[in-house]
């Protein structure tokens, strides 16, 4: 029971780490992208239309192959993806307008996008590219707890962590990684020492709109089984609520997103389902403790802890 | 100015910032960026329908909106509605209070109404429950914005998230209410018995749309002739400024909050009580964000915020009416009020900046001289005497 609980989540948890890590390399350039729910969505928009391109360009579901689908998919997710992060730099970074409402007004786009897309296109032969993405490594007919806890997930998790590791790895330990916290810190500093604010902008911003993206390709053909599920943009709003409950370090963001997935899972596993106030009340427990963690460590306040200061501003050169 | 070390050219162009853009210049700006949302969107929908689309575009967008009598109606009573919620998040964004908990906010004015229409209706007159659901729905909505303020104003915590996190937190508090009101488990509650506004002239709504206007107007004044208005002003231009006039910061954010919590949970009681008679756990319908971008394109600024909530109620029904009229589907709307959205927040580039192309008297690919920058500084001022 509580392995299987603990399976779910850890499975679930990849939606809210493409998320997190995507905003979290956004927000260490300075930008605040209020739009990931939305590039989420995005992303999701383009995996539908991709799957349902590749079914009609090889004719039928039958003659489909694994790695055609999965290309295919993963690539209309990224350009979709890219695109939504293209819009927003392109508005914030280039022509230095507000970032929070860019990033509403994105989001409002691609939840709008989303249903438009998943609305009009044909979605036979969906669950079996699900199938492509949900396939495990060989285990057992009956997995012991060793296979259930870490082989038994789909390609996108193991890629989720993946490059949750590589993203801290590349801020924390890199001359790139350096560049692109002095931007976020103080875009002036790092103008005059000679980094291009511009480009590290766009970089982060584009590439982190990429990995937010795929979460909703995961939530769409992992978790959901090929079922078009249009409510990724509350997942999108908890992946940026994690950024900051894990600090802006993807690699707690790791745990901290099986955290969050085991917390929103968990009405469904304790409590009496004859009884769904109950389990409405236990679905408030992510968004309470996400509160406790922001409330508590803007009381201790440590440096470690610190947004990067020059979070949701606009850079010109040439403003004192 | 950055040369091009390659080519050692001067760059096409580069931008300055100017603050003296005539009003006249920057309205023309913004009314001809609506104008280019609307185009773009007249041509994905011509895309989309076969070219078709295109001139029904534009017939639609006024079809859904000035069609029928009802259309008209329900026009003004959505403007007044996203008006209300913008109104009450002015002057939260006006002190930088980035307060995204809207929609959970005007939820909790929603829940405080239906609570005392469940607890009282038909046992006291509707008059006396009328005004007890005024008095509770403003409490719950003060207590939702006054949560986030107080610890903002303490310990400067994040306000963008907290409130953020206390919409879900909203919604899931309707969704364990609902389930206890509703034994059978349906999940949905049906339109209540009590606690209706009354009708005037034999139509709903136009209580709303009075109330609406007259919150409006007051907070025009509240904003530009009083004490306080000024000093949420000051707190939202500088902290720091408005520490050493001798402003109380945090007594500027909590009242200010409570402020925005009134005018939330009011519009949660013309939510219910006005317009849907009942509660659901998405019955803001996404109003609490979208009024924050219609709040901000009308720079907080009450008249203006009307002006804008009717630009954007009217592309929404409009395009809502083209959707339904082509079998795009109710969400296509949304598209229509992004590109429209990011067009006008795009806009406002071309009023904060100039850009200046690089003079062409100079032959291109002239080697530049030693000292290339001042150089052509100097020369760029020749050229402007």
């Amino acid at each position: 029971m509580f392995l299987t609980y603990l399976q779910s989540s850890i499975r679930l948890s990849a939606v809210f780490l493409f998320g997190a890590t995507g905003e979290t390399l956004t927000e260490k350039s300075g930008n605040l992208n209020l739009g990931t729910p939305g590039i989420m969505c995005m992303g999701g928009a383009g995996c539908v239309l991709g799957a349902s391109f590749y079914i009609s360009m090889v004719g039928g579901v039958q003659n489909a192959s694994p790695f055609g689908a999965i290309l295919t998919t993963i690539l209309m997710t990224l350009i979709f993806s890219l695109l939504g992060g293209l819009i927003y730099s392109f508005i914030t970074i280039t022509l230095r307008c507000n970032q929070n409402v860019t990033g509403l007004a994105l989001t409002t786009f691609g939840v709008g996008l989303l249903s438009f897309c998943g609305g009009r296109v044909d979605k036979t032969g969906f669950s079996t590219i699900s199938d492509y993405f949900t396939r495990s490594f060989p285990i057992s007919a009956d997995p012991n707890w060793f296979e259930t806890l870490f082989l038994s997930y789909g390609m996108l998790v193991y890629i989720a962590i993946i490059l949750a590791i590589i993203v801290a790895i590349v801020i924390r330990k890199t001359r790139v990684g350096l560049n692109l916290r002095a931007v976020g810190e103080n875009p002036a500093t790092a103008d005059a020492a000679g980094v291009s604010v511009t480009n590290y902008k766009y970089g982060a911003t584009l590439i982190g709109s990429m990995i937010a993206g795929l979460g909703g390709l995961f939530y769409i053909m992992d978790q959901r089984y090929g079922n078009i599920e249009y409510t990724i943009d509350s997942f999108g709003w908890l992946a940026v609520a994690l950024v900051i409950f894990t600090v802006w370090r993807p690699n707690w963001a790791i745990l901290g997103s099986i955290l969050f997935s085991m917390l929103y899972l968990l009405s469904s596993y304790v409590g009496d389902s004859s009884f769904p106030a109950q389990a409405a009340a236990i679905k408030m427990v992510p968004y309470l403790v996400t509160t406790v963690v922001l409330v508590v460590t803007s009381i201790v306040s440590r440096r470690e802890s610190q947004p990067p200061a020059s979070l949701g501003l606009t850079y010109f050169r040439e403003e004192r | 100015m950055k040369l091009n070390a390659k080519s050692g050219r001067e760059p096409l162009f580069h931008i300055t910032k100017r603050t003296d853009v005539p009003k006249w210049l920057a309205w023309t700006i913004r009314v001809g960026a609506v104008v280019v949302a609307l185009l773009i969107g007249a041509i994905v929908t011509g895309g989309l329908t076969g070219g078709s689309g295109f001139g029904l575009f534009f017939k639609d967008l006024f079809l859904g909106v000035f069609g029928t009598p009802r259309r008209i109606l329900n026009f003004f009573q959505n403007t007044a509605m996203m008006l209300i919620i913008a109104l009450a998040l002015a002057p939260a964004f006006k002190m930088k209070f980035w307060n995204i908990g809207a929609e959970g906010q005007v939820l909790m004015g929603g829940l405080g109404c239906v609570v005392c229409i469940q607890y009282l209706g038909g046992k006291i007159p509707e008059g006396a429950l009328i005004f007890i659901m005024f008095l509770v729905s403003m409490a719950f909505g003060v207590g939702w914005t006054v949560i986030p303020a107080i610890f903002k104003a303490q310990w400067n915590t994040n306000e963008t998230l907290f409130t953020l996190m206390m919409n879900y937190i909203a919604m899931q508090l309707v969704a364990v209410c609902i389930y206890i009101w509703v034994p059978s488990g349906s999940a949905v509650l049906g339109v209540l018995p009590y606690g209706h506004f009354p009708q005037i002239g034999g139509y709903n709504y136009i209580l709303n749309i009075i109330l609406v206007t007259v919150i409006m107007a007051v907070l025009f004044v509240y904003f530009r002739f009083s004490k306080h208005g000024y000093e949420l002003t000051v707190v939202g231009e500088s902290v720091n400024t408005a520490k050493y006039v001798g402003i109380n910061v945090k007594r500027v954010i909590i009242r200010t909050m409570i402020l925005s919590g009134v005018l939330c949970g009011f519009a949660g009681l013309l939510l219910v009580a006005g317009t849907n008679y009942t509660l659901a756990t998405d019955s803001v319908q996404g109003r609490g964000f979208t009024a924050i971008l219609v709040a901000w394109l009308g720079k907080f600024n009450p008249f203006l915020m009307g002006g804008t909530s009717l630009l954007y109620v009217f592309i929404d029904q409009g395009s809502t009416q083209t959707a339904t009229d082509l079998g795009l589907g109710g969400y296509y709307a949304d598209i229509i009020t992004g590109i429209f959205f990011f067009l006008v927040i795009a806009c406002e580039f071309f009023i904060n900046y100039k850009i200046k192309f690089r003079s062409f008297r100079k032959k291109q690919g002239d080697v530049l001289p030693e000292t290339p920058v001042e150089n052509t500084e100097k020369s760029a001022e020749e050229v402007t005497a």
